[in-house]
């Protein structure tokens, strides 16, 4: 890893335009699929394999009464202890020079141990293709010396990216400028994640943010004590398998469902 | 804009009050989180709390159609504890000057009105001239009857109680605004207001601007950095279109639109040029013939002449007193009157208001041209819910259209900011530019006219008609060329007194609209546009120079702004009348020495001190000041609240005048209102949301159709709790004019207001969707509930206040 890199996402910057969604959407080539409005400006609803990044939307009251309308783009962390690539037994998910988490299409088997492995819920299942997505924090154009496609299209300086240590600096000086409840999200677990938040309000406000992220137990069990032995066992496949056997049971995860309450449309 | 995009983070105080900036002007927020980074204080006054409410300090909400009321509040606060820049008001203003003895104001009314007619004569309104025709002043603001009491006078009425009761707006809110923008005052602090179609979609929407300005003189924050009156325009070139004319009233450059009576050229430059005996004023419409001139020989060329009065007579002209809004021309096509009609670039039947009767006036004309990108609901009216296509007789032609990246030209950004750009890819099989289509258009009826003569072929044989480049197509340099102004035949400027000898050759761009000539040897199609190119022909609004030397943002080197590159106007009132800025830490302009440094100045003259050479800075103005008094209005020269066409109230609390006087009222069957029907009790107000354009030609984009895939109302946690409805519910919304079905968004973003003693609801529609596109949506374009009635001024509708009733579907 020669030159670790961050993502800030500072949310007292954001106006929701969604320009970062669409932006996404039209460099790494996903299709739209046909939505419905549920009473939100949010849509689609959740993440999808077709939908890498995606605003939240959510209005809250704060204790003085006072009404926020929070806007929080979700999408891959990219940790350094990247339950997804720990889990992934064919390695189809790796750890890039930058830090950032990609995938091999051509490597993934499908077997969604990564979904179940991941904090944030970020991996989804195209049952088209039996394969997952996720953002990889456009490695191409990082490969070319570019920003990512979101960061890009990002009108207000919501979006950074650059040097770690650089970013968390920055990251840090913000928090302390907005004050009150404000903090730095993301470098504190999973040994440092490569998306990192200047969040305004209490963790705990925001919808679909874990406040302490962590790998599953069973996973880390798995991975670094059983794994090394049945990968000399068997083929990726085999193993794949067995290990979804360990981490869930002999129950299925629903084929239809992306993530929580999120139904593919 | 008065300033520009950049300019707004060097303000100390942002009002967004008639706009959704982040959600409508996504890119140019960014400058306002600049300002905010500054420490400014930034304030969004609106019905919705929106994107916009999001990234401001605070949201205050108001009742739709009550800004006048808030803002009248503000000037009685400002003046009743004396928060106003004093050197500013006094000699920057017309508060000094003397209102007229026959003026008066009483219980909602201006003197002039003729009930039957609806409409001012406007004789009163006028101040006192001396003999030799200068304004009398009294610098110390206490003549009873000067600009200042007489404001002073208006405003007395508009007390926290009365403006809280009928805005909604609660009284710690208002002064907390009332405060926190008074402030700038202060000759070192600079306020600038935002406002886009929240603020002219009203039946008072050009004196909800004018209540603003007027604020803006009190504080002194015209001309200065950080200040302004900042109107958001739309998409990307509205400016450059409302510059070159778009609207029926006006010529290139603002010039006036003819009427009838004004039958020859010398009868129109004695009506429209502008007079001043004051040697103080610089009055600079006095230079009104050399524009009008210029103009007439960029559209005739050679063949405009003296003898011909430049071809004045072939002008269209307007019938006296008579409109053409967009409203107006689809009363007459309702009622039969139009024969044919070119949608260029709109889709009419989701913007325009009363879509009811939109669509039905469609369906009488004999043949419509549209020219767009996609098919739309204007296009395909004839195939629309309830059409039997059989029963339709016009003829629709839809050219396809470049997109704006498939073609070259100037784009003027709303800080009158004019950029080239380039285009990016060829547009798709047959498509091509508005250009190419229009000129194509225009030969065919220029050979028509050359073979069977017709009525009055000489403004169509004589138009100058050379705009094509070596291959046929349409030169988009050669009409930016013509439309800054050529030399048409040599002449010489000499300034015996400087030594100085300008030689101008003829086919030379003229390089600044001060050397325009009226005698016909210019010719400018657009005399604001005249220094966009330099003599020798460079074109300016390529130039990409980054260089910032006041600091400010300006960017001098950067494309070209009109006026000269100026990129505050009046900026001179940006210093004190020694010339020395009133915000040393802000220095837009100085007097040094014998000329002006930092922007280019609003003309040459040194500072008022110099009771000789000095000029007033608001050079636009015939008396050279800036007006808090207003005579040129429709419905009077101080800003009065009065309710929407349709509202809750069957009272004004101010006057005994419901309804702004001056309103003009259309009369067809399809025209109807229901102020005050317990039947529609609900204020109702429409806007786009940032992931559609308008009348939603993106609906055709599938990204942003996932977004914002259909109609939606926006309705307050209350409300829905006493409707039972429910969030994500269909709902049915409906006014006295039409009724949509759509979804319910129930939020904690709208709030009940209380207006006089009693709970009023408020709810808000998204314009951007109609039945074409996606497939098989329903039919839910919200124009269907507004009215076609609008601000007598403009004639812009009132999309942004209308009653409405709300049930499940």
């Amino acid at each position: 890893m020669n030159q670790e890199l961050v993502k800030l996402i500072d949310l007292s910057r954001c106006t929701a335009c969604r320009g970062c969604q669409v932006a996404c959407k039209q460099w790494n080539e996903q299709p739209a699929k046909p939505t419905r409005n549920f009473g939100s400006y949010q849509n689609p609803p959740d993440l999808q394999w077709n939908t890498w990044t995606l605003i939240r939307f959510q209005e809250h009251v704060d204790q003085n009464g006072t009404l926020k309308w929070l806007f929080r783009k979700d999408g891959c962390m990219h940790c350094t202890d990247a339950g997804c690539v720990k889990v992934c037994p064919t390695a189809a998910l790796y750890h890039t020079e930058f830090g950032s988490v990609s995938l091999h299409p051509d490597k993934c088997i499908g077997c969604k141990e990564c979904m179940a492995a991941c904090p944030f819920s970020i991996p989804k299942y195209n049952k088209e293709t039996n394969k997952i997505s996720k953002c990889d924090l456009c490695y191409t154009r990082l490969q070319a010396n570019q920003p990512p496609a979101c960061v890009l299209s990002c009108p207000t300086g919501a979006l950074q990216i650059g040097i770690k240590d650089a970013m968390l600096t920055k990251a840090y000086k913000r928090a302390k400028e907005l004050g009150g409840d404000a903090s730095v999200y993301g470098d504190k677990f999973v040994d440092g994640t490569h998306v990192v938040y200047v969040l305004p309000e209490k963790v705990e406000v925001y919808d679909n943010l874990p406040e302490s992220p962590n790998i599953p137990l069973s996973i880390i069990v798995w991975k670094d004590v059983l794994k090394p032995a049945g990968l000399l066992a068997a083929g990726g496949v085999m193993a794949g398998a067995f290990l979804h056997y360990i981490t869930h049971g002999p129950k299925t995860p629903d084929e239809e469902t992306t993530s929580e309450g999120g139904k593919e449309l | 804009m008065t300033n520009h995009y950049v300019d707004l983070k060097n303000s100390d105080c942002i009002l967004i009050m008639g706009s959704n900036a982040a959600e409508n002007h996504p890119i140019a927020f960014k400058w306002i989180l600049r300002a905010k980074d500054r420490g400014a204080k930034i304030i969004h006054v609106d019905p919705r709390f929106t994107r916009t409410s999001a990234r401001c300090d605070y949201h205050v909400p108001l009742r739709s159609g009550t800004d006048i009321a808030f803002l009248g509040g503000m000037i009685k606060h400002i003046i009743d504890n004396n928060m106003i820049q004093e050197e500013y008001v006094k000699y920057y203003t017309n508060a000094s000057q003397i209102v007229s003895l026959d003026y008066d104001f009483q219980d909602g009314l201006f003197t002039g009105y003729d009930a039957e007619k609806g409409k001012y004569a406007k004789e009163t309104w006028t101040t006192d001239k001396d003999e030799a025709g200068i304004p009398i002043r009294d610098y110390t603001l206490q003549d009873p009857r000067c600009v200042y009491q007489m404001l002073k006078k208006h405003y007395e009425r508009y007390t926290l109680d009365k403006v809280s009761s009928i805005t909604g707006v609660s009284k710690d809110n208002l002064l907390k605004v009332y405060n926190e923008y008074g402030a700038t005052g202060a000759r070192d602090k600079a306020g600038t207001e935002c406002y886009a179609l929240g603020w002219t979609h009203h039946t008072v929407g050009s004196q909800n601007i004018r209540a603003m300005s007027i604020i803006q003189l009190l504080l002194g924050n015209m001309g200065v950095a950080g200040g302004g009156i900042n109107a958001l325009r739309g998409e990307p070139n509205v400016q450059g279109s409302t510059d070159h004319a778009i609207l029926y009233n006006i010529l290139p450059g603002y010039l006036k639109m003819p009427s009838g009576p004004v039958d020859t050229l010398a009868k129109y430059i004695e009506k429209y040029t502008s007079k001043s005996t004051d040697p103080q004023s610089a009055n600079w419409y006095q230079n009104y013939p050399k524009y009008t001139v210029s103009f007439l020989k960029a559209i005739w060329g050679a063949n405009a002449t003296a003898e011909n009065e430049f071809g004045y007579s072939w002008l269209p002209k307007l019938d006296d007193g008579k409109h053409h809004s967009i409203m107006h021309i689809f009363d007459a096509m309702y009622a039969g009157k139009v024969k044919g009609f070119f949608a260029y670039g709109s889709n009419l039947a989701v913007s325009n208001p009363n879509t009811t009767k939109v669509r039905k006036g469609l369906q009488k004309l004999k043949w419509m041209v549209n020219v767009n990108i996609f098919d739309n609901e204007t296009a395909s009216f004839w195939r629309g819910p309830g059409v039997d296509p059989k029963t339709v007789d016009t003829e629709v032609f839809l050219l396809p259209a470049a997109a704006s990246p498939e073609k070259e030209g100037s784009q003027s950004n709303s800080g009158r900011l004019v950029q080239w750009k380039y285009k990016a890819a060829n547009p798709p099989e047959d498509a091509m530019s508005d250009g190419d289509i229009t000129m194509r258009i225009m030969d065919a009826v220029r050979d028509l006219y050359k073979k069977e003569g017709g009525i009055f072929p000489e403004p169509i044989l004589n138009l100058k008609w050379d705009y094509r480049d070596g291959l046929g197509r349409f030169d988009a340099l050669k009409v930016s060329k013509q439309i800054n102004g050529q030399v048409t035949q040599d002449f010489v400027i000499e300034d015996l007194v400087a030594g100085t000898k300008e030689i101008y050759k003829k086919g030379e761009t003229v390089p600044s609209f001060a050397k325009l000539m009226a005698d016909g040897s210019t010719s400018s199609g657009n005399w604001l546009m005249a220094g966009s190119f330099d003599q020798k022909g460079e074109n300016k609004m390529q130039k990409r120079g980054k260089e910032d030397p006041t600091g400010l943002g300006l960017y001098p080197e950067w494309a070209f702004a009109w006026p000269l590159n100026r990129k505050i106007i009046y900026n001179r009132a940006s210093c004190d009348l020694e010339g020395k800025p009133f915000n040393p830490k802000m220095k837009l302009l100085e007097w040094v020495g014998d000329k002006w440094v930092g922007d280019i100045p609003d003309g040459p003259w040194p500072p008022l001190a110099d009771k000789e050479k000095g000029k007033f800075p608001f050079i636009m103005k015939a008396d050279g000041v800036g007006a808090i008094f207003g005579p040129g209005m429709a419905e009077g020269p101080f800003p009065e609240h009065y309710e929407p066409m349709e509202g809750p109230l069957t009272k004004n609390p101010l006057s005994a005048q419901l309804h702004n006087p001056a309103v003009k009222v259309f009369k067809s069957d399809l025209d109807k209102y229901a102020n005050a029907d317990q039947k529609f009790p609900y204020v109702c107000t429409t806007y786009s949301c940032t992931e559609h354009w308008c009348s939603g030609f993106t609906r055709w984009q599938p990204w942003l159709l996932e977004m914002m895939p259909e109609a939606y109302l926006e309705i307050g946690e209350k409300l829905a709790e006493k409707l039972s409805i429910k969030n994500g519910e269909r709902i049915k919304v409906a006014s006295i004019r039409g009724e949509v079905e759509c979804v319910a968004m129930v939020t904690k973003r709208l709030v009940p207001f209380e207006i006089e003693g009693k709970v009023v609801h408020e709810v808000g529609m998204p314009f951007n969707y109609g039945w074409l596109v996606p497939e098989n949506a329903p039919d839910a374009s919200a124009n269907y509930l507004t009215s076609a009635v609008g601000c007598p001024n403009t004639f812009c509708p009132e999309y942004k206040a209308f009653m409405v009733n709300v049930s499940k579907a």
